[in-house]
């Protein structure tokens, strides 16, 4: 099992025709046949896009280019969208995601204005999509489907649920994974950005319902307090008798205050979103917290061995 | 980006919120002229620099004993005599650092007279996905201190994207002040203003602090913090053109050119590392073993050669620098790239101090084969650990 994807997950691509878009769908397409099935492109309806030799053994896959995202969902069943539209414009693009009735929409772009995801935010709570992201790196279920930009060869199937803001920490943790011989059910890269679609809880909450998932890997970063509500949840599930073990990370313990690192949400201000604090809170609720972001498969597999 | 408090009060100004008059200088020989323009007879003389805290600063050059960097003048005589001595000095708050801030600028002000000293902002609240209003009867000091000492003081209101700033919200924010007669009336109007010059212009912050209660009755925006979204300047040219880059570090000016995320900091390793949650757990991971990071440097998803080589030129000119430590995870990025880049770089500028290089992703082999066959003094890690232990090993 997994969450969120799997083999049969039809995706769409909107900003399919563009370098990036290219690029990773050829990617995508490469690893396992995943199944893209369209590109969007107001403009372009009715062309086809083909992959090019970036897709390996898949090279020469022709997608259908349409108009909407509601006449490709139409056409072609796709449950889930990738969006790699420029940040002026994907903010649009989640709203016609999400108008269009897509399940699961996924948005790699990174430097969306913080008040367009405030607006898609109000418009995202009415529906009944899940957007992973912005700023994100994706979801990928090993050997089955790739949404968005992780590099597929680090992953192995396996039992690790990895959930984390940052991209490339994501991937420490699924190669380190990988090493210990593990494996990952699914990588979910939620994102740096500090208004998003999905936080830390609600895939715990997928993680925790998901039987093959044995063990989650959870890496967070400064700014705001989705780690101390994540530590919490966690908290309260565990006394409930859901539990399963976690290894936690945290970047940004030499972050000075006020400056914002990398990513937009990454901020200590007023006080609040200082590592230390979540440090504290997720111990306190039985995460392992590794004080090294390179020990992070060897600090869970001492964790298994109890 | 951050503005100064007077470019501040001109944007909200120019959404109608009440601000006093005032006149910006930049030469002591301005003062005179700047002061007669305004009513009197009270005046204001404020330091304008990227730091709060102004008022309890103090300046270098002038002794313990010297005022703050927000001087009150009662004659024209005073405000010349005041920015005098206040231009061109260097004020140290406890946000600037030890190092202070140059003053370059006053803003001098129409003085006020003072019933009470409020608390307004406006933010993004992360946990909600909203715009909010935080709004405190304890004005003029630090909110972190009230929210530590008197939690209760603080009212947070979220805002309904759609619906805007309603006639409740005002009310609620209205009695949270403890607004009365035309203070209630100005807040009134004054919120929904406020909230339109956030929205409409993609603010981060928006900071009053004061707000003030006039003897008259009326309320007045005393003091200004505004930050603008980065993300978002692309569609406002008015507020780019209000940046002052004598405020920020020349070193993160020069990023900023290659688009490369760029923060300078006090230690003596240099780091170059892809994707910013993995450039922070490099810096940790260099504390961890006992020493600090001279920077904090995210080269991007996509970085090409070039980006890469300015990166690098970037950190060997930081003279803090005595080691550098490389850590790429390649996703997106390729390692070969990333290889050709710091070799490029290397022949360039010149390598005086150690480099250690960690490389794992895609393209990885091509990548060492690179740093391996260029013939450099480059030392190569396997992990994460690996090279965090020999680049403070190599620094010493």
């Amino acid at each position: 099992m997994s969450i969120l994807v799997e083999k049969n997950t039809k995706i769409i691509v909107q900003g399919l025709t563009g370098k990036t878009g290219t690029f990773h769908t050829e990617q995508a397409l490469a690893y396992h046949g995943t199944q893209m099935v369209a590109g969007i492109h107001p403009k372009k309806g009715g062309e086809t896009w083909t992959a090019g030799e970036g897709a390996k053994d898949a090279a020469g896959t022709e997608l259908p280019i349409f108009t909407s995202v509601a006449e490709a969902k139409d056409k072609t069943g796709a449950t889930a969208s990738v969006i790699y539209v420029p940040p002026a414009g994907a903010a649009a693009a989640i709203e016609e995601a999400i108008e269009a009735g897509i399940d699961l929409i996924t948005c790699i772009t990174e430097g969306i204005p913080v008040s367009d995801m405030v607006k898609v935010k109000a418009k995202l709570e009415k529906s009944k999509s899940r957007l992973i992201g912005p700023n994100c790196p994706g979801v990928l279920t090993p050997e089955e489907c790739k949404i968005g930009i992780m590099p597929g060869n680090i992953f192995s199937k396996g039992s690790v649920g990895v959930v984390s803001r940052s991209g490339t920490l994501t991937y420490e943790a699924v190669f380190q994974t990988t090493n210990e011989g593990l494996g990952q059910t699914t990588a979910v890269g939620i994102g740096g950005d500090p208004v998003k679609g999905t936080e830390f809880i609600d895939v715990l909450e997928m993680f925790l319902a998901d039987d093959a998932t044995q063990s989650i890997i959870m890496i967070g970063e400064i700014g705001g307090s989705a780690e101390e509500d994540a530590a919490q949840f966690l908290a309260d599930e565990a006394k409930k008798g859901r539990s399963k073990p976690t290894v936690g990370f945290i970047a940004g313990r030499t972050a000075p205050k006020g400056r914002t690192m990398g990513h937009a949400g990454a901020v200590v201000s007023g006080g609040k979103g200082g590592a230390e604090d979540k440090i504290e809170a997720m111990e306190k609720a039985g995460i392992r917290v590794s004080p090294s972001p390179a020990q992070l498969g060897k600090t869970l597999v001492e964790l298994l061995k109890g | 980006m951050n503005i100064h408090e007077y470019q501040a009060k001109q944007v909200l100004k120019g959404f109608g919120a009440p601000v006093a008059e005032g006149v910006a200088i930049t030469d002591a020989g301005e003062a005179e002229k700047a002061a007669r323009m305004l009513p009197g007879p009270l005046y204001v003389v404020k330091s304008q620099i990227h730091a709060g805290g102004r008022g309890k600063g103090k300046f270098k050059e002038l002794g313990p004993d010297a005022k703050g960097g927000v001087r009150l003048a009662k004659s024209i005589e005073d405000v010349v005599a005041n920015a005098k001595e206040m231009l061109g000095h260097t004020l140290v708050t406890k946000q600037t650092g030890e190092s202070g801030k140059q003053v370059n600028r006053l803003y001098i002000e129409d003085g006020a007279d003072i019933a009470r000293e409020l608390y307004l902002s406006i933010l993004v609240d992360r946990a909600v996905g909203k715009v909010a209003f935080v709004a405190s009867t304890e004005g003029g000091m630090d909110i972190e201190t009230v929210a530590a000492e008197t939690p209760e003081k603080i009212v947070n209101l979220p805002i309904d994207p759609t619906a805007g700033v309603t006639e409740a919200d005002a009310s609620k924010l209205s009695d949270a002040l403890k607004l009365d007669g035309e203070a209630r009336a100005d807040g009134m109007t004054l919120f929904p203003t406020l909230y339109k010059a956030f929205m409409d212009k993609d603010m981060s912050l928006l900071e009053i602090n004061p707000l003030i209660v006039m003897t008259n009755g009326r309320l007045r925006v005393l003091d200004a913090k505004v930050s603008f979204d980065s993300n978002a300047l692309f569609r406002h040219d008015d507020i780019k053109a209000l940046r002052d880059e004598t405020e920020e570090d020349a070193k993160e000016i020069e990023a900023s050119k290659y688009d490369l995320a760029y923060i300078a900091l006090d230690g003596d390793i240099g780091c170059m590392v892809n994707g910013a949650g993995l450039a922070m757990a490099t810096m940790d991971i260099i504390k961890l073993y006992g020493k600090e990071p001279a920077n904090f440097l995210d080269v991007g998803g996509g970085a090409s050669k070039e980006k890469v080589t300015s990166a690098f030129k970037i950190i060997t000119a930081d003279p803090n620098v005595k080691g550098i430590l490389v850590n790429i995870f390649g996703g997106i990025m390729r390692c070969d790239v990333i290889a050709e880049g710091v070799v490029a770089a290397v022949k360039e500028v010149g390598l005086k101090v150690p480099l250690v290089v960690r490389l794992e992703g895609t393209n990885v082999d091509q990548g060492k084969q690179i740093l391996d066959q260029s013939g450099l003094d480059i030392t190569s890690a396997d992990d994460l650990d690996d090279a965090a232990q020999k680049i403070v090993k190599a620094v010493g």
